[in-house]
């Protein structure tokens, strides 16, 4: 018993060159096959960190089932699929750095899943240089707008510009003409300032005052009497943490005399519709991406989406019903790697020798029906400028619901084209 | 001591301004236009001037309250201790993150809740940190350079932790009450009052700031009336003497660095049913505190609270009627000023 076991230098290093060998087994056996059996590696550059972490968590999970349901109905080209994830802490900064890190530590086949704009806009450039596919799941208009590059695409969720300007004919009509717009102050806010003025003033309505908010503001009464008096619509827009003390201090302000008030869910993306200080907003309209509630038509594929993902009818966590989903946006998550999938097989993807096949591939695609890979609703796919269009839904909060009370066409989200990335060489 | 230590606070100043600048530049380019705007039509499109200007002060004096709070922590923990903490933001944030616990396990009346976590979330804080003043600051013998190290350890210790296991969402706490107050307004031309639009605020906005106030009363009776805040000050004086004369340093700092922690959970605590608790919470109140701590001079309680009502003032009235970015590079002005040319702080003294 009086034997020690100290460690010491030498059985340190025989046990970590045991444990290599060990965990390079696998390895070796792995690439001993043929290469058609190795998966295919996905980057995911995740905002688990920094102000985008809330989504980034449901991002993480959307991604994780669609994978899930990929593999078990066989992978792509009989390959299974394997997320490398990276955390990207909401910087554009840092997301070029983590492309990098996808291209060339990883040898990832594609890049995918960044959100917020400013690390799109940062990460973009490092994909294009890397030649990495890479598949943004972000809203921003930069990819349509023809900023951008051969190999970033947007093919799983809509477009900003499409959004507002699919806005404006029922807020025009239903609510009022004279709008007041409250927006986060950089490149996402800017979208929804520059191409909402636009399409309203197409429906003969204006917007009386552009209010733009610093993006890490805290504290939001002071903004609010900069609304003018005779304004019929309040259209808001809010991203990041504070978004509940905005929506609440909006209610605060206005009193029992509001205006008509019309948001995008990404105000109260991830936050609970009956947190107190909320029930003013009963009655005032929201954009959704895909209904946060099950509706009274709910498809089975957002049924069968909901099951997948481990979402209940109120858009929470099966296992936390306070733990909220950003539902608005994460099918974006889903139906991208679906794309992904259908262009590798179209494209008879091998390895990243083909990555220009497959983005020619999907260059290809156009409709896009409605069914379980695509359960926001039906889309299509513009190849000349890298980004998909797709149905728009209003929705009206009831006894703290939000309920679906408009569908738009997709023929109300577009416009002309603003580039032809097709004829970029790769 | 005071005067060793501040030129070595500078390149921490000197950073914390330059990401101000960073961060804000973008904003600042819509400032120069607003400004003309409403310079030359004198009067705001939605409110008039005299009813805006008490809701700025209103606003202003919310985020005064909360901020006189957590900096008289942070100049409390460096007047007796000369450690410059760093991680004080997030026991700001640690508050409000148990202040969210509490109150979603205690059922019944919101007030319950709030009173519980008012008396809960600062001890939480104060444990967590007289456990990192044993475990981190006391093993480096509270080294100037090492103790910013360590608390800059401690920072992402508790930020992680909270991203762990409170998750990245906003989560609010329901105030204990919250009444909207329309406030009335006296038109001289028609000699009459009136309710303009949109001017009120918040029984519970009111009581965060009557709240600050008796609680900032309550530490100064203490540190100038007990025999606690005798010791703590003889400390503070002269630590050498101190021990001489049988105070048990040791403990005092274990017991201030936690005294310091609370202020700042208990200031969590009084915002979060305004402001939700949220992992990331800490970084504005650390940056605030420092430079309120920087124009009151290090440990002088009376330069905390005014320096506090300067800052959180200005940011409130100069924000609403000029630019949130304005204000920013006021404040981050007015920071290098003094420490040019009055770098022991406006109510500083200059110690040997």
């Amino acid at each position: 018993m009086t034997q020690s076991f100290k460690t010491n230098r030498r059985t340190l290093i025989k046990g970590a060159a045991a444990g290599g060998v060990l965990a390079a087994a696998p390895l070796v056996s792995r690439f001993a096959q043929a290469q058609s059996s190795a998966p295919i590696r996905i980057g995911f550059q995740q905002h688990v960190t920094g102000i985008g972490a809330a989504y980034g968590r449901w991002y993480g999970r959307t991604t994780d089932a669609a994978v899930k349901k990929i593999n078990d109905e066989g992978g792509i080209n009989g390959r299974m699929i394997e997320i490398i994830a990276e955390d990207d802490g909401t910087d554009p900064k840092r997301g070029a750095e983590v492309v990098g890190k996808f291209a060339s530590q990883h040898d990832c086949d594609v890049a995918f899943g960044t959100l917020f704009s400013h690390v799109v806009y940062g990460s973009a450039p490092a994909a294009g240089e890397l030649k990495l596919p890479y598949f943004v799941v972000s809203e921003g208009h930069h990819v349509a707008s023809g900023a951008l590059n051969r190999y970033t695409m947007q093919p799983g969720i809509t477009d900003v510009k499409s959004q507002v300007q699919a806005m404006a004919p029922y807020v025009a009509e239903n609510l009022g003409k004279k709008v007041t717009m409250i927006f986060p102050d950089f490149a996402f806010g800017h979208d929804h300032r520059d191409y909402f003025t636009a399409a309203i003033e197409a429906q003969g309505g204006e917007v009386l005052e552009h209010i733009a908010i610093p993006p890490t503001e805290t504290s939001f009464t002071k903004y609010f009497p900069k609304i003018p008096r005779e304004t019929e619509v309040v259209y808001h827009v809010m991203v990041g943490p504070a978004v509940l003390t905005f929506v609440k201090e909006m209610g605060e302000f206005f009193g029992p005399s509001k205006p008509a008030i019309f948001g995008f869910i990404d105000s109260l993306e991830a936050v609970d519709m009956t947190s107190p200080g909320l029930e003013f907003l009963d009655g005032t309209y929201f954009w959704e991406g895909m209904p946060r509630y099950a509706q009274a038509d709910q498809t089975e594929y957002d049924k069968a989406f909901r099951a997948a993902v481990g979402v209940d009818d109120n858009g929470a966590s099966v296992s936390d019903p306070r733990d909220v989903s950003t539902y608005a946006h994460m099918f974006g998550c889903w139906e991208t790697l679906h794309i992904i999938k259908a262009g590798m097989e179209a494209s008879d993807y091998a390895g990243p020798q083909d990555r220009a096949k497959l983005i020619e591939a999907i260059e290809a695609m156009t409709e896009l029906a409605e069914s379980f890979e695509h359960p926001q609703g039906p889309k299509l796919f513009n190849g000349k400028t890298h980004q998909v269009f797709g149905v728009q839904y209003i929705s009206k909060v009831e006894n703290g619901k939000l309920v679906k009370v408009h569908t738009t066409s997709i023929e109300d989200t577009q416009y002309p084209d603003e580039a032809d990335y097709t004829t970029m060489a790769f | 001591m005071v005067v060793g230590a501040v030129p070595r606070l500078l390149p921490g100043v000197v950073g914390f301004a330059e990401e101000i600048c960073i961060t804000l530049q973008a904003w600042s380019f819509g400032a120069a236009t607003r400004l003309r705007f409403q310079t030359l039509t004198g009067n705001d499109p939605g409110m008039e001037f005299g009813p805006h200007l008490l809701l700025a002060v209103l606003e202003g004096a919310v985020g005064a309250a909360v901020l006189a709070l957590t900096a008289l922590g942070l100049s409390l923990v460096f007047g007796v201790m000369r450690v410059v903490n760093v991680a004080h933001g997030e026991f700001y944030m640690l508050g409000a993150v148990v202040a969210w616990f509490v109150a979603s396990v205690i059922a019944g009346h919101p007030a319950l809740g709030f009173v519980a976590a008012l008396v809960i979330a600062p001890l939480a804080a104060a444990v967590v940190a007289m456990v990192a003043d044993r475990l981190v600051l006391k093993p480096v013998a509270y080294d100037p350079e090492a103790t910013i190290v360590g608390t800059i350890g401690i920072l992402y210790i508790l930020q992680q932790a909270a991203l762990m296991w409170f998750g990245p969402e906003a989560r609010p706490v329901e105030p204990p009450f919250n009444h909207r107050i329309a406030l009335p307004w006296y038109d001289w031309a028609a000699g009459e009052w009136f309710y303009p639009w949109g001017l009120s605020t918040t029984s519970y906005k009111l009581f965060v700031i009557a709240a600050a106030v008796v609680i900032l009363l309550a530490f100064w009776a203490v540190l100038t009336r007990s025999r606690i805040g005798l010791i703590m000050r003889a400390t503070q004086l002269d630590r050498e003497t101190a021990l001489a004369f049988g105070i048990p340093v040791g403990r005092v700092y274990s017991l201030v660095f936690g005294l310091g922690a609370g202020l700042a959970a208990l200031a969590a605590v009084l915002i979060v049913p305004i402001q939700q608790a949220h992992y990331l919470m800490g970084g504005d109140p650390l940056l605030l505190s420092f430079i309120v701590v920087i124009i009151g001079g290090l440990g002088s309680v009376r330069g905390t609270v005014v320096a506090a009502l300067l800052i959180g003032m200005s940011d409130g009235i100069i924000s609403v009627f000029l630019s949130p970015t304005l204000s920013k590079i006021l404040a981050t002005l007015l920071v290098a000023l003094v420490l040019v040319f009055r770098p022991q702080g406006l109510f500083g003294t200059r110690a040997a």
